[in-house]
């Protein structure tokens, strides 16, 4: 059966797929990189006792949670330049709208592992005459990353898929490329996208089993 | 202590990250789109065209932008001294790009119509497209006049070629398919007689499946093709409608024609695809 495999080695086509992956990669990735310490920093408001703070966050939480991520996409790419006449490329778009995205979600891990620590834990960090910031810093955050580490791994990837969804305010990531290589072939090779789209699926796999392995390991390591 | 150290990083690392993507931000003006001497001035113009609608806009194995609107958009940079930067737009995103001015100018295969008139101004029409019907050579069908009433014609759900049948030949059966594929396969096993569909799309049909005519190349109301700028650009859409007209002297479309169409459908059908200067005959 012909796959029209050939039309990954035409000209520049395979170097064009991995750029694609690229620039799919470097937003979640940066998007991570920004989240994991806001997600860190809201998780932790999020356990204060304070009905206001709570409220907030909680309706934060909840809006990036029912809103599709296309939406979020549209408002921050088209909605800046209506209203403020901002002109905000594509990809920064893109970055903004996924670390807000991961923050809420990174957030409402770290608010679960941080309520998941048993009380004893600070009792005892009290009893060694531990200041409250000493108590987070030496006893609550070390055993809160650890449970956080798979949780926030599976929002990685999460994210990392999320991102065909960003050719929708024109940034051209793997799955635009890809469906540009098939529409550019249809005549010489109308098989192409199975091939082309398999392809794809293993470039994903690639990018991110290694990612979750280094969580198993991290996982191990740490118990 | 070391997660300290390291929160320490991250968070200086976001900071600058989040900044650097803002700095890249804001420079516009506020009034949404950009005169020609402005897009002059910066040495740039902003062109929204497909990326994967092959033959009208797509991208090579090069990585370089072709097709009939590419052609077109490459000449509109040459003519006003500008570097042309093209971006990839989507069907359901073109009047987005002109209403806030992040383009200038959408060439994406955009069919002139009422509604879309009253959000985005449309300069001279350089293409036409009207509704085709193909049909087996054994029983090529050339009219739908005296339909055979046992007869049905595959239409695909959605668009225009159903809506226009419905409204002008409600007697005709149709037989309604989701997708191109299906359509296809249920006129080559002879499900019906004749499939109605744009006019590019039968022909490149018929003209890569032989023992299928076109019998009727061009049906119903005549829409046309033409290039997009911000409502209210008014320097951009005069200097659009004079290059057309200037362009119609050389033949300029002709020969778009023949450098990217000619493969997908023939010589035959150029006089009826194509519009020179901005005139439909």
């Amino acid at each position: 059966m012909d796959l029209g495999l050939e039309v990954l080695f035409k000209g520049r086509n395979l170097i064009r797929l991995l750029g694609g992956l690229g620039m799919a990669l470097k937003i979640s990735l940066i998007a991570v990189l920004i989240s994991i310490p806001l997600g860190i920093l809201m998780g932790s408001f999020m356990t204060v006792k304070n009905r206001v703070v709570t409220l907030i966050l909680r309706f934060y939480l909840e809006f990036i949670r029912i809103m599709p991520q296309l939406v979020l996409l549209f408002l921050v790419f088209f909605g800046t330049t209506r209203a403020f006449g901002l002109n905000v490329s594509g990809e920064a778009a893109s970055i903004f709208v996924f670390a807000l995205w991961g923050t809420a979600e990174m957030g409402d891990l770290v608010r679960g592992a941080l309520q998941g620590i048993a009380a004893h834990q600070y009792e005892s960090a009290y009893a060694l005459g531990m200041t409250k910031a000493q108590t987070y810093f030496y006893i609550v955050f070390p055993q809160t990353v650890r449970r956080l580490i798979p949780l926030s791994i599976n929002l990685i990837t999460r994210m990392i898929k999320t991102t065909s969804l960003i050719v929708m305010i024109g940034v051209v990531e793997v799955l635009k490329v890809a469906q540009q290589i098939i529409e550019a072939n249809r005549t010489a090779s109308p098989n192409a996208a199975f091939g082309v789209y398999l392809f794809v699926l293993l470039m994903y796999f690639a990018a991110c089993f290694p990612i979750s392995r280094l969580a198993g390991y991290l996982e191990k390591k740490w118990r | 202590m070391k997660i300290r150290k390291v929160l320490g990083t991250v968070l200086t690392l976001a900071l600058t990250l989040s900044l650097t993507a803002c700095g890249k931000a804001g420079n516009d003006s506020n009034k949404g789109y950009r005169t020609v001497d402005e897009i002059k001035k910066s040495g740039t113009i902003n062109i929204g065209v497909f990326s994967d609608k092959n033959p009208f806009g797509y991208v090579d194995e090069n990585g370089e932008y072709q097709g009939y609107d590419v052609y077109f958009a490459n000449r509109i940079g040459e003519d006003l001294g500008v570097d042309v930067n093209f971006v990839s737009t989507e069907a359901a995103n073109r009047i987005e790009y002109l209403q806030t001015g992040k383009v200038d100018i959408i060439l994406a295969n955009f069919t002139v119509t009422k509604e879309r008139a009253e959000e985005v101004d449309f300069a001279s029409p350089y293409m036409n497209v009207a509704l085709g019907v193909v049909s087996p050579d054994s029983k090529i069908i050339t009219s739908l006049d005296n339909w055979d009433a046992n007869d049905e014609i595959i239409v695909i759900s959605g668009t225009t070629a159903e809506t226009y049948l419905i409204e002008n030949y409600p007697d005709i059966k149709l037989q309604k398919y989701d997708s191109y594929a299906n359509a296809k396969n249920a006129l080559e096993n002879g499900n019906a007689a004749a499939w109605a569909n744009d006019n590019t799309e039968v022909i490149a049909f018929a003209l890569q499946n032989p023992g299928y005519t076109v019998g009727i190349p061009s049906l119903g109301s005549q829409d046309t093709i033409a290039p997009a700028v911000t409502k209210g650009n008014e320097t951009l859409l005069k200097w659009l409608n004079d290059e057309i007209v200037e362009l119609g002297k050389e033949n300029f479309f002709h020969k778009d024609y023949e450098a990217t169409l000619v493969d997908t459908y023939g010589l035959d059908y150029e006089e009826s695809l194509v519009v020179e200067g901005g005139i439909v005959k």
